[in-house]
């Protein structure tokens, strides 16, 4: 599979610097959490990275190759923040996922598309039917069955359950937990969510106004954090009382 | 109806919002010459950055009208020259008048001696009567004025309070059958053309009951029925712009914070509402305004009105194209600098579309 | 797990197409008129000059002239023509010069609309630039340019009027495609890298065709009108030929003689317009029906509900101390949606009761019903009373809630008024309700900004909201509840939109501001995190009901409800086992307008029966101890069980998802 690496990235929006001077790597088949305050560049760093962001300083590399400065298939793919917004209303979810099925496949594409779809989770039979048809955390799995069609390196998850509730907002990690274990891709995982990432990841960068400040793997981070950004966001976590250990049914 | 819809969703988005969080996030100041922070102003977000990238605009819009102007002659099939004086005309007195008019010169001169001219005010002779253009254009306009003022002024009076009125008693989906008749109402009456309105009331008010004279600028009474042709078209669209504003408004969270503040409906509608829907609605007010313009063509020709929009008329079937070529010109800037009005107007009201200088 | 009883697996039909959408609207009174008003005036377009040819052109010198009468049912002509058979046969060229004119307008308006998402960044700007000044300049005065170029004439009129449609039109295809081309899922086809022709033909034509069609209607409506504007001015159709514009021309030369000869063409234009103006909107419905077609089927609640043995043993009844106290709420909107079902709940003096579940449950609905707020066509039943008085009974009582109930809402952002400033804002509630005058609730204000810890709040008051941080709006907002002597503050989700960091600070600023006042506080959250922070009591609401009530100190060890359990388990903390699938809840909550009998949870809970299923269990009094009641046949008792297992999925197809979950793990 691939890793991801950045290197010195920058990305300004004319005259408002939105990152600057991201170095980071995403080893092979791992997990990194990007985490960091509303407004701190997480999302921009993500767009950067598909080219939907302008890059004005820096290289991004996949498996040591620049990735192309504007948008096209690349071994990087992004599964967005609102499930309501990330599939074109009048596609079928079926057709959705096919469209980023890579050309060679496009003959047994049917198949395909349904063994995707169960993958996620979603009965094959409806393909057909069109996203305004799906609750919202079946929405995030199409869109993320979309972003596995097209056989990616790495992935980027950019807040992809705080538009859910808590309830679904577990299942949809369980599968991108399975998922990422099973295919092996390297993840990219955005959230502002501590509980979250340090469930998720192997490695925790987090982000503020636009610059890493601190990095390293996910045990660590959270036990002897570095810098005081990371000090200040674990502190604001509201303490939930010990509570009964759930068992098993 | 049509002018409006078109004109609503032709509507800029408002500025940019503001960079979330905003703290501290900008550009590390030290490291940037003078000159680049001083560029970051004008094109920025602030209120002189606005006004010259407006101005900007508006020259550049003013060039385009200009330049097509003095490129319609040129565009026109054949000899413009003798399409007006016609075929039998002597081909030396066609020849003399082309060297009158300058058309013997490269285009390139012609262009130049045009915009030198036009600085001096000058804009050549008509064909037809030999007289200045710009003279026969200053005679023309006041009537034209006095048609167009009074008219914008009615549009605002009736058409706000009207479209706020249908959207306090219609809102969230009350009076269904209230709003019904609204938008039937002002949507026929806003889809009507101004000069079949005018030929309308021209009948039933100086024809059938002669209240009004039918045709002519002579005294007050004659301005009523010209005056209200302009107006009730753009006054209708206008108020189901305001409507349609004012509904958005309502709906928006902080007009839930005026109602849980309980506070009075006349400070809920005049102080919360109101700001808010100006700005959109006079965006697109604006389009109406130029539209307006427009209209005048049409209500001056129904009702013999010495103006501007008459004499253009007179100017296209008689191939007098100087003075087609001034007046549109004067149609033209107008209409750009209406709508400049209207968005620094806008931007002035507006504390978002352009976010001033702290 | 528990059978589906209550909802149906969502059966799996092909999308509805476009065409049979169209079908579908054109079925609607509108849709119907617009069509039947259409052929007709096809029909009199094709048949008109076949059938009244002759008549049209006959020319009669014994009957010039005339007026209205019985062989010509609107006069004659100078020529003796009948004028109404020529106003018939004029539909056919009147209309061929408009939709030709409007056929240009469009495929120029197409062409330069979509440009900008076809062509690279640099020509795009280009386009949109070119555009942007064109449009600036009213369709007419082009149409006269345009017309003194082409020459006095139909084609020339064809061209001049089709060519000034294309500025508008372009922009608005514009506008469109770029909302179009700015959403999430066409930048996901560009990073799947699907060339930017091919978006535009399968992501953004097909989600701008309504109202692409319905500006053609208009803009097929205003070139009738422009055409008839041309004839009229005598620079359109010229003799013999001759449109309702020419006639209009003619009948106003007349208008002494024949007011109908003049009017009659031009109510012509008008109904003309009328129809394709129909048209456009019956076919513009067909987006909009989708998401009206799809309101839930309306389901009637037993109007028992209310007088249901159980629901009167709430303790809340009759509760002398309470503040606020709602008793047996049920909120409903028309359709039969009943977001809250019956909820009765109330808040103490100073004290700070925590409302949590999740999205839909009817937690904003029953804050807003508490405020007297509920927006327009919700329907609120039950007693809704603060401090002794009864809102619903007597609303003029509402008027003092103004200074003694505080609201904050969810988005900060859009909650304050964008063109006040701040300090207006926050004074104008000590002046309608203190009757303070206009400057010293000004520093009322000023000095209300400082209690929640603006700094420099004399600056920060004249300033509008735009120029404060999200936090900073949130402190202004709870310094507005502060202007008069709140007793009770409601905050609906108050630091959702907020930072993690913002968020700590917010919750700090209300206890501070509890703690300074003694005010109750309502605190609606569906992080549970959050409002075990702040609040003494919880309750727990699922599909529009309080499931559970408890002291906050028993919301993470002795929550009895299964719903409560699950919810709790469902939620990742720093304490997560990393080698355990984090705890789900299978299966939906329950739509509002969805008839439910028995437990609205059976078919997520684990350890739903048949009595669950038959029978609305009602908030008892629970095994833990005071304070604690829930609403549950087969409550879980003390530390023991929970629902969660290991399945994975948020909706009914579990079948698959159980299978696959298997294959991978
Ligand atoms: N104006 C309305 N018309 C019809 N249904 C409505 C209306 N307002 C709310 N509802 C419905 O009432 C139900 C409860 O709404 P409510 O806003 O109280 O939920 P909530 O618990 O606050 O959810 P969230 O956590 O998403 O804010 C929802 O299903 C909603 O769709
Ligand atoms: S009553 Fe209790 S046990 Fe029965 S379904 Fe409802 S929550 Fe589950
Ligand atoms: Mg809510």
């Amino acid at each position: 599979m691939s890793s991801l690496e950045l290197r010195g990235v920058g990305v300004r929006y004319g005259r408002f610097t939105a990152v600057e001077g991201v170095d980071l790597v995403v080893p092979d088949g791992s997990v990194t959490g990007l985490v960091g305050g509303s407004g701190s560049g997480k999302s921009t760093v993500g767009k950067a990275v598909v080219g939907l962001a302008p890059l004005t300083a820096g290289r991004i590399l996949v498996d040591g190759a620049d990735q192309p400065r504007r948008p096209g298939r690349t071994a990087v793919q992004l599964v967005f923040q609102n499930p309501y917004a990330s599939l074109d209303p009048r596609l079928s979810i079926g057709a959705a996922v096919a469209e980023a099925l890579p050309k060679a496949r496009r003959a047994e594409r049917a198949a395909e598309v349904a063994r995707l779809l169960g993958l996620v989770g979603i009965d094959p039979a409806r393909a057909v039917q069109l996203p305004e048809a799906l609750s919202g955390g079946q929405r995030q799995r199409v869109a993320l069955a979309r972003a596995l069609a097209a056989r990616p390196g790495v992935l980027i998850a950019d807040e992809v359950t705080s538009a859910l509730d808590v309830s679904v907002q577990g299942a949809v990690l369980n599968l991108l937990r399975r998922l990422q274990r099973d295919l092996g891709f390297a993840l990219l995982f955005i959230s502002h969510d501590l509980a979250v990432v340090r469930y998720l990841c192997d490695q925790i960068a987090v982000l503020e106004s636009g610059r890493l400040v601190e990095c390293g793997p996910t045990a660590e981070v959270m036990a002897r954090p570095a810098h005081e950004t990371t000090r200040t966001l674990l502190s604001c976590i509201p303490a939930l009382p010990a509570r009964t250990a759930p068992e098993a049914t | 109806m049509a002018r409006v819809e078109i004109a609503n969703a032709g509507v800029d988005p408002g500025g940019p919002a503001a960079p979330g969080g905003g703290a501290g996030r900008t550009a590390p100041v030290g490291a940037v010459p003078v000159l680049r922070r001083a560029a970051a102003a004008l094109t920025g977000d602030t209120w002189p950055g606005f006004l010259v990238r407006r101005t900007g605009r508006l020259s550049a819009s003013l060039g385009v009208v200009v330049t097509a102007s003095f490129a319609m002659i040129h565009l026109i099939p054949g000899d413009p020259v003798r399409a007006a004086l016609g075929i039998a005309a002597d081909p030396a007195q066609v020849a003399a008048r082309r060297h009158d008019l300058g058309l013997d010169r490269p285009l390139p001169a012609q262009y130049g001696s045009f915009l030198a001219n036009l600085f001096h005010g000058r804009l050549g002779d008509s064909i037809v009567s030999q007289m200045p253009v710009s003279q026969i254009i200053s005679d023309r306009l006041p009537a034209t004025l006095q048609l167009v003022i009074p008219a914008v002024l009615l549009i605002l009076l009736a058409g706000i309070p009207i479209g706020m009125l249908a959207a306090v008693l219609t809102r969230d989906g009350r009076r269904r059958r209230g709003e019904l008749a609204f938008a039937a109402t002002t949507g026929i009456l806003a889809a009507l053309p101004e000069f079949l309105l005018a030929v309308g009331l021209v009948a039933v008010f100086a024809v059938w009951w002669q209240l009004f004279p039918v045709a002519g600028q002579s005294d007050l009474s004659s301005y009523v029925l010209p005056v209200l042709s302009l107006t009730v078209v753009p006054a209708a669209s206008l108020s189901r712009v305001v409507r349609v504003e004012a509904l958005r408004v309502l709906r928006e969270d902080y007009m839930r914070t005026a109602r849980a503040k309980r506070l009075p409906a006349r400070l809920v509608y005049l102080r919360h509402a109101l700001p808010n829907l100006l700005t959109s609605s006079l965006t697109i007010g604006g389009l109406l305004f130029t539209s307006l313009l427009a209209g005048t063509v049409l209500v001056e020709n129904v009702f013999a009105w010495p103006g501007l929009g008459s004499t253009i008329v007179q100017a296209i079937t008689t191939k007098d194209y100087p003075l087609v070529q001034g007046v549109v010109l004067v149609y033209g800037a107008a209409a750009l600098l209406i709508t400049f009005a209207v968005d620094v107007a806008v931007a002035a009201i507006d504390p978002r579309s352009t976010v001033r200088g702290t | 797990m528990a059978a589906t009883t209550v909802r149906g697996v969502v059966s799996a039909e092909p999308p509805e197409s476009f065409a049979r959408r169209l079908r579908q609207s054109l079925r609607t009174p509108i849709g119907a008129a617009a069509l039947a008003a259409a052929l007709l005036l096809a029909a009199l377009a094709v048949a008109g000059p076949v059938v009244f040819g002759d008549q049209a052109s006959k020319i009669d010198t014994s009957a010039m002239n005339q007026g209205v009468s019985g062989a010509h049912l609107l006069g004659t002509d100078s020529l003796g023509r009948d004028i109404a058979a020529r106003v018939i046969v004029a539909t056919r060229l009147t209309l061929r010069l408009g939709l030709s004119a409007t056929a240009i307008g469009l495929v120029g308006g197409l062409l330069l609309g979509l440009a900008p998402s076809v062509l690279g960044r640099r020509a795009g700007r280009a386009v949109t630039g070119v555009v942007g000044v064109l449009v600036a300049f009213p369709g007419l005065l082009f149409v006269l340019f345009l017309a003194t170029i082409f020459g006095i004439g139909s084609t020339g009129a064809v061209l001049a009027i089709g060519l000034a449609l294309v500025p508008t039109l372009a922009r608005l295809i514009q506008n469109l495609a770029t909302s179009v081309a700015g959403s999430d899922y066409v930048a996901t086809a560009r990073i799947l890298g699907v060339g930017r022709f091919r978006i535009v033909v399968r992501h953004v034509l097909p989600n701008i065709v309504e109202p692409v069609v319905l500006f053609a209607a208009q803009a097929a409506t205003g070139s009738l009108i422009a055409f008839a504007g041309l004839s009229f001015l005598g620079l359109g159709v010229q003799s013999p030929d001759y449109d309702w514009g020419r006639l209009l021309n003619e009948g106003l030369s007349r208008i002494y003689v024949n007011p109908a000869s003049a009017l009659a063409p031009g109510v012509a234009v008008v109904l003309a317009g009328l129809v394709f103006a129909l048209l456009g909107e019956a076919v513009a419905q067909t987006g909009g029906r989708r998401t009206a077609a799809r309101a839930v089927p309306a389901a009637r609640t037993p109007v028992a509900m209310n007088a249901d043995g159980g629901l009167a043993q709430t303790p809340a009844d009759v509760d002398g101390d309470a503040l606020a106290q709602l008793t047996h709420l049920r909120v409903s909107f028309p359709g039969g949606r009943t977001a809250v079902r019956d909820v009765s709940l109330s808040v103490a003096a100073g004290e700070a009761v925590g409302l949590v579940g999740e999205s839909g449950s009817g937690k904003s609905l029953t804050a807003l019903a508490l405020a007297h707020l509920v927006p327009y066509p919700g329907h609120v039943q039950g007693v809704v009373r603060f401090d002794g008085h009864d809102l619903l009974a007597d609303p003029r009582s509402g008027r003092r809630l103004g200074a003694e109930l505080a609201m904050v809402f969810q988005d900060p952002m859009t909650s304050l008024n964008p063109a006040l400033r701040v300090g207006r804002q926050l004074a104008e509630v000590s002046e309608v309700h203190l009757g303070q005058s206009r400057k010293a609730a000004l520093a009322r204000a000023v000095d209300r900004l400082a209690a929640v810890g603006i700094p420099d709040p004399e600056r920060r008051a004249r300033q509008r909201p735009h120029e404060y941080s999200g936090g900073m709006r949130q402190r202004a907002f709870i310094g507005m509840g502060l202007m008069a002597e709140p007793r009770l503050i409601i905050a609906d989700e108050p630091t959702t939109a907020l930072d993690v960091t913002v968020q700590k600070q917010v919750l700090e600023l209300l206890g501070r501001v509890r703690a300074d006042s003694g005010a109750a506080l309502l605190l609606i959250s569906h992080d549970l995190g959050v409002v075990a922070e702040v609040c003494d009591r919880v309750l727990v609401m699922y599909a529009g009901r309080v499931v559970e009530e408890l002291p906050v100190s028993r919301l993470f060890q002795g929550a009895a409800h299964p719903y409560t359990r699950a919810l709790i388990g469902a939620i990742p903390t720093m304490t997560t086992d990393l080698d355990r699938e984090l705890a789900t809840i299978p299966g939906r909550p329950p739509e509002p307008g969805e008839e439910i009998s028995g437990c609205a949870f059976a078919t997520r809970c684990a350890f739903a029966r048949d009595r669950c299923r038959g029978e609305l269990p009602v908030l008892a009094p629970a095994a833990g101890g005071a304070g604690h009641r829930v609403a549950c046949w087969y409550p879980r008792a003390g530390d023991g069980g929970t629902v969660t297992d290991d399945t994975d999925t948020d909706d009914t197809d579990t079948g698959i998802t159980r299978a696959e979950s298997e294959a991978v793990a």
